[in-house]
């Protein structure tokens, strides 16, 4: 270590200077937008200037031969400027419309498929798995690439009833964050204690202050300081893994998947919503997921044929009931389906409003 | 001498299939001799491809940084480092990319350049925190890999208990319903906080993020511990001849039906004549008519922020969305902009002092109460604050004559 140089802490850089100049030119006095075909957006400036942006999908975790087949493409048809969507979807935009049908066909040909816009099932936001997180309890990128294989038409049309956001997260800290359709980890056990290794990598207290339920305490075991479980308080919930990873949680048998329901961020029409368990105890079956995208398939294919035109996942159900989204999709309907969690006397039903 | 690539059964079944295979691109830069990473990544695959035979994680966490930052490198050390040494560390570093996500083809080539010199040549874009996320870094690497992106203008991104990277929805470059300049925001903001970013002392994470309107397309309200998200104030705008353009288009029953009934507030109607009657009294400006009729309708022009506080997902006392704490806040002069910044500073010290270890903000306010947060920041109550007044009456209120005065001032205030 010869010289440490000091940082330049920057901060955040001006995105002025990376857009298209078309962006730049109208920034701030955008009239209105429409969508020419699934996968393009035209935007009208209140001068008459429009911006054509044609959407594709990638894969997320980018090899560099990948962002820079995606440089060329952008360098050839628009003008060298480029930009990604929170739902890792890339855009390129151009003023030019003669220009969109080329730039389609080419991505097309390198293997972007071109959708993600308007009521298309966008791509599936995603944690970092195997590949590379230290708590992961299965492979995030693997059951997206799985599940948008089986879900490419309707990334490349718009025929949902609205849009479909769909999340993975490889834990029940559920990094992907709330869905349409959520498909996260879900342990079934209580977390087998490796006794050896804790006092010398875990902060007892802090392990114990962790738990949701209360179900740690220390304990003495072999003669050194060690945590032990209430297995009957246990949620298995995988909270104590983190600050202490002699707590594994993770099991190849008993992680299992669970599938979420009708969470939305968004205030439009209705208020935002909690994505809701519908399906768990899923085989964590890598590297395809067969069980986990036929009930993901079955859930769609129902919303699909079922909602009216706007209504997000959630709006749906609500309209027609829990007893019927059980019913069409023929989904079992469990004692674990109730929720015992603080506040979960909000989720019964206090009225007699039945559906039968 | 090159390495032999290791055999993967189960990720070879990730090639097959029209979506883009990231397997795929891992075995590319495998396969490459002559750079670190061809054989960085043909142990990664063997190792990845072990996690799928077992179905389990190897990684485990550390301590690895750059000289002046505390956070922001991802530590990752193989617990299989004995069969898959050549990436034995595979560390992480968050870089905060330009508002909105946007590139220039120059920037994104050098940025190659550098990993494939320092690191794996693996690069997501982006991470969930909204960084892109430079994967697959030794220990020895990380310095030289930071100090060129440093240099290039970027940034180090935020991990640990401090203030993380923020995430902004495309806003005014692109959008008409953008209600407020979301990625100047989120400059305004986040640049004002590099030093909670990059030395993190807090009880625990604290996100920021902004949406230009209630479509919320940075997922801020409940991925957020402080939402921004886009509002207006006065009536909302309506061009009748495009709303009967539209009704034409859709035909009149597909119009009521996709429009009217909507409404989540029952504030639209069609008159006779096909122009839209709005009720702006009872619109909560949830943006949907304006969604379907994207000719014929806009926000309001009296636009600014409304700020809900405390999204958060389950650890620990289950799953929080933001609460309304600002309704209404203009944002566009110098002055709006600084009045945010001086909010978001105040909400980050009263976390600071007053939450537990480990707890979030919207945590913190519910065991302490909207109440007591609001009179901690000194921030006006307001209605727009609850959904319904208290059902309960398990509260002391032998200071009632006291609070009315309060709400008589803030209502004679509002009237001057």
């Amino acid at each position: 270590m010869s010289e440490l140089r000091r940082p330049i802490e920057s901060g955040v850089p001006d995105s002025k200077q990376f857009m298209h100049p078309a962006l730049v030119k109208n920034y701030g006095t955008w009239a209105y937008h429409d969508r020419p075909r699934p996968g393009v957006l035209r935007h009208v400036a209140a001068n008459g200037e429009a911006v054509f942006t044609v959407k594709a999908g990638t894969q997320r975790q980018m090899d560099v031969f990948t962002i820079r087949k995606l440089c060329d493409i952008a360098d050839q048809h628009c003008d060298g400027h480029i930009r990604f969507t929170i739902r890792s979807s890339v855009e390129f935009m151009t003023p030019d419309e003669s220009k969109v049908q080329p730039l389609i066909d080419r991505l097309e040909a390198e293997g972007f498929p071109v959708g993600g816009t308007g009521n298309s099932v966008g791509f599936i936001s995603h944690t970092q798995g195997w590949l590379h997180c230290d708590i992961p309890g299965t492979d995030a990128s693997g059951v997206v690439k799985a599940m948008m294989d089986q879900l490419y038409d309707e990334f490349k049309n718009e025929d949902m009833p609205n849009r479909v956001k769909i999340t993975t997260s490889c834990c029940q800290i559920n990094c992907g964050g709330q869905g349409d359709i959520a498909i996260n980890v879900q342990h079934t056990k209580p977390p087998v204690i490796n006794h050896a290794l804790v006092s010398g990598v875990c902060e007892r207290p802090a392990v114990i202050a962790r738990c949701p339920v209360a179900a740690i305490r220390p304990a003495l075991v072999d003669g050194k300081p060690s945590l032990e479980v209430d297995e009957k308080k246990c949620v298995c919930c995988g909270a104590c893994f983190p600050p202490c990873p002699p707590m594994q949680i993770n099991d190849p048998v008993h992680s299992k998947i669970a599938i979420w329901v009708g969470g939305k961020h968004s205030s439009t029409r209705s208020k935002p919503m909690f994505h809701k368990l519908v399906a768990a105890g899923l085989p964590n079956n890598a590297p395809r997921w067969p069980e986990v995208a036929e009930v993901v398939k079955t859930i769609l294919a129902t919303y699909k044929a079922d909602a009216r035109a706007w209504e997000r996942m959630g709006e749906w159900i609500e309209r027609i009931g829990w007893p019927r989204f059980f019913e069409m999709t023929e989904l079992p309907f469990t004692k674990y389906h109730v929720d015992t969690w603080r506040g979960g006397r909000a989720n019964l039903n206090a009225s007699s409003h039945l559906h039968f | 001498m090159s390495k032999k690539m290791p055999s993967t059964p189960m990720l070879d079944e990730l090639e097959s299939g029209p979506w883009p295979s990231f397997v795929s691109g891992l075995k590319r830069l495998a396969e490459v001799d002559g750079k670190p990473h061809g054989a960085i990544m043909k142990s990664l695959l063997g190792q990845l491809e072990h996690s799928y035979q077992t179905r389990k994680g190897y990684w485990k966490g550390g301590t690895v940084g750059v000289f002046g930052y505390g956070a922001g490198v991802i530590p990752r050390f193989s617990e299989v480092a004995g069969q898959f040494p050549e990436s034995s560390e595979f560390h992480t570093i968050r870089i905060m990319p330009a508002p909105g996500f946007f590139y220039d083809t120059k920037t994104l080539r050098q940025m190659c350049d550098i990993w494939e010199e320092h690191g794996s040549g693996l690069i997501a874009l982006h991470g969930q925190s909204g960084d892109i996320m430079f994967q697959g870094c030794r220990t020895d690497q990380v310095q030289p890999a930071w100090d060129k992106l440093n240099e290039m203008g970027f940034d180090m991104g935020g991990a640990g208990a401090g203030v993380r990277t923020a995430a902004s929805c495309i806003g005014p470059a692109r959008c008409e319903q953008a209600c407020y300049d979301t990625l100047a925001a989120h400059r305004a903001v986040i640049n004002d906080f590099t030093d909670d970013i990059h030395r993190p002392s807090l009880p625990y994470k604290m996100k920021f993020k902004f949406s230009g309107c209630a479509n919320d397309c940075a997922n801020a309200t409940q991925r957020a511990d402080v939402a921004i998200l886009g509002t207006w104030k006065d009536d909302m705008q309506v061009d009748q001849a495009e709303v009967q353009a539209k009704v034409k288009q859709l035909g009149r029953k597909e119009f009521i039906n996709q429009v009217v009934r909507m409404c989540p507030t029952q504030a639209l109607g069609l008159n006779d004549d096909d122009t839209l009657d709005v009720d702006n009294k009872s619109c909560v400006r949830c943006m949907h008519c304006i969604n379907v009729c994207t000719k014929a309708l806009k926000p309001g022009k009296q636009r600014g922020i409304c700020i809900l506080v405390g999204g958060k997902r389950t650890l620990k006392i289950g799953d929080l969305l933001g609460t309304v704490v600002v309704p209404f806040m203009p944002l566009e002069s110098e002055d709006d902009f600084a009045a945010l910044v001086d909010l978001c500073h105040r909400m980050l010290d009263f976390f600071a002092d007053n939450a537990l270890e480990h707890e979030r903000t919207g945590e913190m306010i519910e065991r302490i109460g909207l109440a007591n947060y609001l009179e901690g920041l000194d921030l006006p109550l307001d209605l727009n604050m609850i959904s319904q007044p208290r059902t309960n009456s398990y509260v002391r209120t032998d200071g009632w004559d006291e609070e009315v005065r309060k709400w008589n001032e803030i209502k004679a205030g509002a009237a001057e």
